[in-house]
């Protein structure tokens, strides 16, 4: 686990810096929450009026007066976002990183199988991706209390469990992308996180575009739909199937190429 | 049996020739040269054998085992020093040192130690601080501290005072006595000649001599004539 422990270490400040920005937006978020329970009123009418964009936000489903309604729509954002671009840049760069500055070199010329190499890198990636969900978790509900607010631990579980399961499966689509770009990975893991996003956005707003919701992993964390219906756990089990498919196709090219 | 040995390997890189249909046998406990002008192929052909570069067509083994399907156990005994040396940013020469002996397993502290002093390279210092030849040294104890059954070395100089030179071929004559193969790519003529005992010219991807002690024993002058022969005649055919 040498090269595990390495990928750890090489990518501890990028998460440290994540994990406390997005968990500190977080938390700013839930600081305002008591001032925007007292405004509800004049908020819940602004949000009607906003027409097709109430609905593109979810904002139509959701109990914006209620803790869980709140956090879902702000944090959730938040959190959506801000996670799907750390998730996206961390497993597009690792194996792409290697080639672009130099390093494939000294590391391949180790006794280290290709394999052993793609599966450290992904299990640091994933690691990664669990240290900054769970950190993120921790400052929300250390926040929560602060403004003696009970956690709602069932909704709040929920939803942060759709959104590790978003990052992991953009994280495994960008992996694999890694294992055949040299230099631009970043570059294309952070379009495929705003693509994402927006393609949400463009689902939400008009029913023949409904379809996207398979296609974006975004469609599974509608913080509306999980408050009131629960999980879609067969977006989220095809998220997973597309996760798989972005680590087969690493391994299967890794393994293979060349590396100049 | 034969530290290094090719049949017909070819590399190329779509139309752009690497190296063609080259024939290569060191025998092991050799102190073997591979020569050429830059841009003939030399580390495309160590690339290939090291199982970076995937070849063209042809075969080869190094320490007769399949350079396509057994890369990670000769990587196991090979010492591999590459003509650019590139590290991890952030981390300290200890810990590089460290990092690279974790990936093979071993614990070499001990000869790492030896070989940082022998070099004079500071451990404790950041490698992206590093000199040219700073960077050069932590590679060659990367490259020494397991003492490999091979060692590959790809212009190793480059970057190293004339006396951290004399101190590293000193250490590869070392290495060499105990029983280490060495493969010198370089294109310095001198250092071929004072330490190689045969020696394989490429030109344009393709060996084009292979010399003996007979040549390797001329004087500098007559040595550097001889050579330069093979230039012009490339010079001439293009």
């Amino acid at each position: 686990m040498t090269l595990f422990r390495h990928e750890v270490r090489q990518g501890r400040l990028s998460l440290v810096i994540w994990a406390l920005t997005i968990g500190g937006l977080m938390a700013a978020c839930v600081f305002l929450f008591p001032e925007m329970k007292g405004e509800m009123g004049q908020v819940g009418e602004m949000f009607a009026s906003m027409g097709a964009l109430t609905a593109a936000f979810g904002l139509d489903r959701l109990n914006y007066g209620t803790f869980p309604g709140y956090y879902a729509i702000e944090c959730g954002n938040i959190l959506g976002l801000g996670g799907a671009m750390f998730a996206t840049m961390a497993a597009s760069a690792t194996l792409a990183k290697e080639e672009k500055v130099g390093t494939a070199e000294f590391l391949l010329t180790h006794p280290v199988s290709r394999a052993q190499v793609v599966t450290e890198k992904l299990l640091a990636v994933l690691v990664q991706i669990l240290v900054l969900n769970l950190t993120v978790l921790v400052i929300a509900a250390l926040s929560a209390l602060a403004i003696g607010e009970d956690i709602p631990w069932g909704e709040l579980g929920k939803l942060h469990l759709a959104y590790l399961f978003l990052q992991i499966e953009l994280a495994g689509v960008c992996f694999g992308l890694s294992a055949f770009l040299r230099r631009g990975s970043m570059g294309a893991g952070l379009g495929i996180a705003a693509g994402a996003y927006f393609l949400d956005l463009i689902a939400n707003l008009s029913e023949k575009a409904e379809w996207l919701h398979y296609v974006t992993p975004f469609g599974y964390t509608a913080g509306g739909d999980i408050l009131s219906e629960g999980l879609n756990w067969s977006l989220m089990a095809l998220g997973i199937l597309w996760f798989g498919v972005g680590i087969v196709t690493a391994y299967g090219w890794y393994l293979r190429k060349s590396i100049h | 049996m034969e530290a290094l040995r090719t049949e017909k390997l070819s590399k190329s890189y779509g139309k752009v020739r690497g190296i063609i249909e080259l024939d290569l046998r060191v025998e092991q406990g050799e102190f073997f040269g591979f020569i050429g002008p830059n841009g003939a192929g030399k580390s495309t052909t160590i690339r290939t054998l090291l199982g970076l570069l995937r070849p063209t067509s042809g075969k080869g083994t190094v320490l007769g085992l399949d350079i396509t399907r057994k890369t990670e156990e000769i990587l196991a005994h090979v010492g591999y020093l590459p003509s650019e040396t590139v590290f991890y940013p952030g981390m300290k020469v200890r810990e590089l040192i460290r990092f690279s002996a974790g990936l093979r397993r071993r614990d070499c502290g001990k000869e790492g130690d030896v070989l940082c002093e022998r070099l004079r390279l500071d451990p404790n210092r950041r490698v992206e601080e590093l000199s040219l030849g700073n960077r050069k040294k932590a590679g060659i104890v990367c490259a020494l501290q397991h003492r490999p059954e091979l060692l590959i070395l790809d212009e190793p100089t480059s970057g190293l005072d004339p006396l951290i030179q004399r101190e590293f071929f000193a250490i590869l004559k070392e290495y060499h006595a105990a029983g280490t193969t060495v493969f010198l790519s370089s294109h310095v003529l001198s250092e071929i000649r004072r330490n190689c005992s045969e020696a394989l010219v490429l030109r344009e991807g393709r060996a084009v001599a292979r010399l003996g002690r007979a040549e390797l024993d001329k004087s500098e002058e007559e040595f550097e004539d001889f050579f330069l022969r093979y230039y012009m005649e490339g010079d001439e055919e293009t």
